[in-house]
């Protein structure tokens, strides 16, 4: 565990009492069910405005608090655990985007309501089905087309940050801009955007899109952690109650091993992941590595622990009644966007120079 | 993939027993069914027959070769296993399917056949070799999942009939079949020597299924509740109190042909090469070659031991000629097979990315949608028919005879 201040330890208590109490993976059923055009539950999300969460990346001067990537991650780390719905991370992500870009105005125009809640933001990033970096959408003046595909949280966007070959871009829901909706397996917002000579404002260059990437993927990991740490605390639970055999499950070796063997792989993800959030609040001019680290060892560990979930549980594991499939189908997810393992290994080498 | 009957070379005797099938099946088989099995239906449940699936069961039933290898005196086709494989080549090569399959072919029947008195094989098995009667497995139960021999499930003797009292669960078609073979209690003091193998009409009265849902979304199993059914004498299977010997020998049929080693070598990994799906959906270098080095490193490591497991199916099968049937060793095969068939349905979503992990609706392929609904589904094969963790402790006792250490 990374060595947190006062102010980290209460945002991350506080964070765990509201998933707990407010957003059980009962809330996920339930929005699942409702299935709300938006992808999310409005007064939840209204919520977290008001406790400040949105705004833990935002400059103080626009109404956040500045707190940093791994206070972020600490919150994004418990609504993970209980598969919280929330436009949070990519809302604080695309916030980031627009605080770091060169548009003043669009400063203060959105990162204000984006701090409290009232409006939501994501990324419009990927344009295939992988992760792979390759951008074709092009901006010529103040107008940018081009289509974004799998973005999350696209449903109930109020604006989105773009990457066009030269950069990254800003643009509000409107003219030119089409949202269809993906239905995936995790049963959460992912959407199809298309621009077509929608009005953009250019945040940044390439780099800056490289950085809000790294961040995006940064605070994916966290999500990802607390859904292992949560997912595997469920399995332990399991087997110390079901009996087979006139005893319960975890008095076999066999388990007791490779619960303990997966109980190592988390704290390396937990290590890995913190490393990524510290690397960009410090500023270092590694974070794409230690990003890329944190991503490869979440995706592993997540799809053990994710998948040794339902199996450990035997039959029920396999049932919609139990939580593991929920698991299960939001990892697979998780695990494709911002790049799979391979890809971040590659990344990883070539940074290194292999 | 190389299936095993690719690798196995065929030798100038069955030449006869080819054309022979060859001209049977270009006979019989709709040429508008080509191709067109339905992969899914075991998981999805039966779907309505068309005039010509019935027309192409009904001839392969009367043939007996849904069940090619079963005895000739009971409708099976009485042939020997190389003759089974040739007939299997020969309905590869016009896209042709067997029609006839399920629990009753796969386990049931084999078992019957070797514990059923005659009466019980006239009465059952005609059934099953014309693929008309659906049998369901009753044996697990809430309590009593790996640790099966712990059922509840109460057969009382009342005479002329038992009347049965309990509850089962995952029973796989519990809602469409027509017959059940359970396991249940007879004797409350014994383990194991207190269980018997019965036979129960689903339609009987007392017997109610729910269908309960899965990951996948389909809801292809039940809980299956048992409240004052009659059940005659006659259904018994065996010896009252033999139940555990018949229904571990039923078990290693189902594990044999779950493992492929039943027959149908190579058809659960049927299907496109994953190498092919990822050059579609992956960037390949100018040689034409995977551009993700890691992707295909795993890949190749799939294939190898697609070819290996292949390889090992068919030794198995040339070793065990001769032999009464499958044995402790269809647990190593289990367990390789379902991690296999586990290891391509995650190889292929991750190739697919968010492409094959679609639900419903826009924007996704019938093949991608059937992608996310097989990898979820695959998830099963490690579980069900016995978990993988339970297949180890079979391997570590009987083959290895290590030490129980509960
Ligand atoms: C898709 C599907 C279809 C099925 N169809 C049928 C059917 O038609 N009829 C029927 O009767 N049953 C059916 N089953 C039930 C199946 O046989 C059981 O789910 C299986 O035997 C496991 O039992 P359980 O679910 O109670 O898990 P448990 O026995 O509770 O096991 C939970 C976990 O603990 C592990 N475990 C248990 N004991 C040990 C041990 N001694 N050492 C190490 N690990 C251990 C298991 O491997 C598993 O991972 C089906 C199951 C599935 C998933």
């Amino acid at each position: 565990m990374a060595a947190l201040n006062d102010e980290q330890v209460m945002l991350r208590d506080m964070a765990r009492e509201w998933a707990d109490n407010e957003s059980p993976t009962t809330a996920f059923r339930k929005l699942r069910e409702a299935a709300p055009a938006k992808g999310f539950d409005p007064e939840a999300w209204s919520t977290i405005g008001q406790m400040g969460w949105a705004g833990v990346v935002i400059p103080e001067e626009f109404g956040g608090s500045a707190f940093g990537y791994l206070s972020l991650g600490l919150v994004v780390e418990q609504l993970g655990r209980n598969l919280a719905v929330s436009p949070l991370s990519s809302t604080a992500v695309a916030a980031t985007a627009i605080a770091m870009g060169s548009v003043d105005g669009a400063k203060s125009e959105w990162l204000p309501k984006l701090a409290s809640g009232e409006a939501v933001a994501t990324l419009a990033i990927d344009e295939g089905p992988n992760h792979d970096g390759k951008v074709t959408t092009s901006a010529s003046g103040s107008t940018m087309s081009g289509t974004k595909k799998f973005v999350a949280e696209g449903d109930g966007a109020d604006v989105f940050v773009v990457s066009a070959t030269d950069g990254l871009y800003l643009v509000a829901k409107g003219d030119g801009v089409t949202v269809s909706t993906r239905k995936m397996a995790d049963s959460r917002s992912h959407a199809d955007v298309i621009f077509a000579d929608a009005p953009a404002q250019k945040l940044g260059g390439t780099d800056l899109t490289q950085a809000i990437v790294d961040r995006a993927t940064a605070v994916t990991t966290a999500e990802m952690l607390g859904m292992a740490e949560s997912a595997f605390e469920q399995t332990l639970d399991y087997l110390k109650q079901r009996v087979q055999f006139g005893q319960v499950l975890s008095t076999f070796q066999a388990l007791q091993h490779r619960m303990a063997k997966m109980k190592t792989e988390l704290e390396l993800m937990r290590s890995a992941v913190e490393g990524a959030l510290e690397a960009i609040d410090a500023g270092r001019s590694d974070v794409d590595q230690a990003v890329s680290l944190a991503k490869a060892i979440a995706n592993d560990t997540l799809r053990v622990v994710s998948r040794e979930m339902v199996q450990l549980h035997g039959g029920v594991g396999m049932t919609d009644e139990y939580d593991a499939g929920l698991y299960l189908k939001r990892a697979a997810t998780l695990e494709t966007m911002w790049g799979t393992a391979s890809y971040h290994r590659d990344r990883f080498a070539k940074l290194n120079g292999y | 993939m190389a299936t095993a009957a690719e690798l196995d070379r065929p030798t100038d005797t069955l030449d006869a027993f080819r054309q022979e099938a060859r001209a049977w099946l270009e006979a019989n088989f709709p040429q508008s069914l080509r191709g067109k099995d339905n992969a899914m239906s075991a998981v999805d449940g039966p779907t309505e027959e068309t005039a010509e699936q019935k027309q192409w069961r009904e001839a392969m039933g009367a043939k007996g070769w849904g069940v090619p290898t079963w005895p000739k005196e009971h409708g099976g086709g009485g042939l020997s296993r190389a003759e089974a494989r040739v007939l299997g080549e020969e309905m590869m090569r016009i896209g042709a399917w067997n029609p006839i399959g399920g629990m009753g072919v796969m386990m049931f029947g084999p078992t019957l056949l070797e514990y059923g008195n005659e009466a019980q094989k006239a009465q059952h098995i005609p059934g099953i070799v014309r693929g008309e009667v659906r049998w369901c497995q009753g044996y697990s139960e809430p309590g009593a999942g790996s640790d099966l021999a712990s059922l509840q499930t109460f057969a009382e003797d009342k005479g002329d009939h038992y009347l049965v009292n309990g509850q089962k669960t995952w029973t796989s078609g519990g809602q469409w079949a027509d017959k059940c073979f359970a396991l249940v209690r007879t004797d409350k003091t014994q383990k194991h020597a207190g269980i018997s193998f019965l036979l129960i009409d689903m339609d009987a009265e007392g017997v109610e299924t729910r269908p309960i849902k899965l990951i996948s979304g389909a809801s292809p199993f039940c809980e299956t509740f048992f409240t004052n059914v009659k059940v005659p004498k006659e259904n018994l299977v065996g010896r009252e109190g033999q139940g555990w010997e018949i229904g571990t020998r039923l078990l290693q049929h189902e594990r044999n042909s779950l493992s492929g080693g039943g027959g149908s070598q190579g058809r659960m990994n049927q299907g496109e090469p994953i190498v092919s799906i990822a050059k579609k959906y992956r960037d390949v270098d100018a040689d034409g070659k995977l551009a993700d080095s890691d992707l295909r490193t795993r890949i190749i490591k799939h294939e190898m031991d697609q070819r290996a497991f292949a390889l090992t199916l068919r030794r198995a099968a040339l070793e065990a000629k001769g032999n009464a049937g499958p044995s402790a060793a269809t647990s190593v095969m289990k367990n390789v097979g379902a991690r296999i068939t586990q290891d391509r349905a995650e190889l292929a979503i991750e190739i697919m990315g968010m492409q094959g992990l679609g639900w419903e609706g826009e924007g996704f392929s019938n093949e991608e949608l059937a992608q996310t609904r097989t990898w979820l589904w695959g998830k099963a094969v490690s579980i069900y028919g016995g978990s993988s963790e339970v297949q180890n402790n079979v391997i570590a006792k009987r083959i290895l005879g290590m030490l129980d250490h509960q």
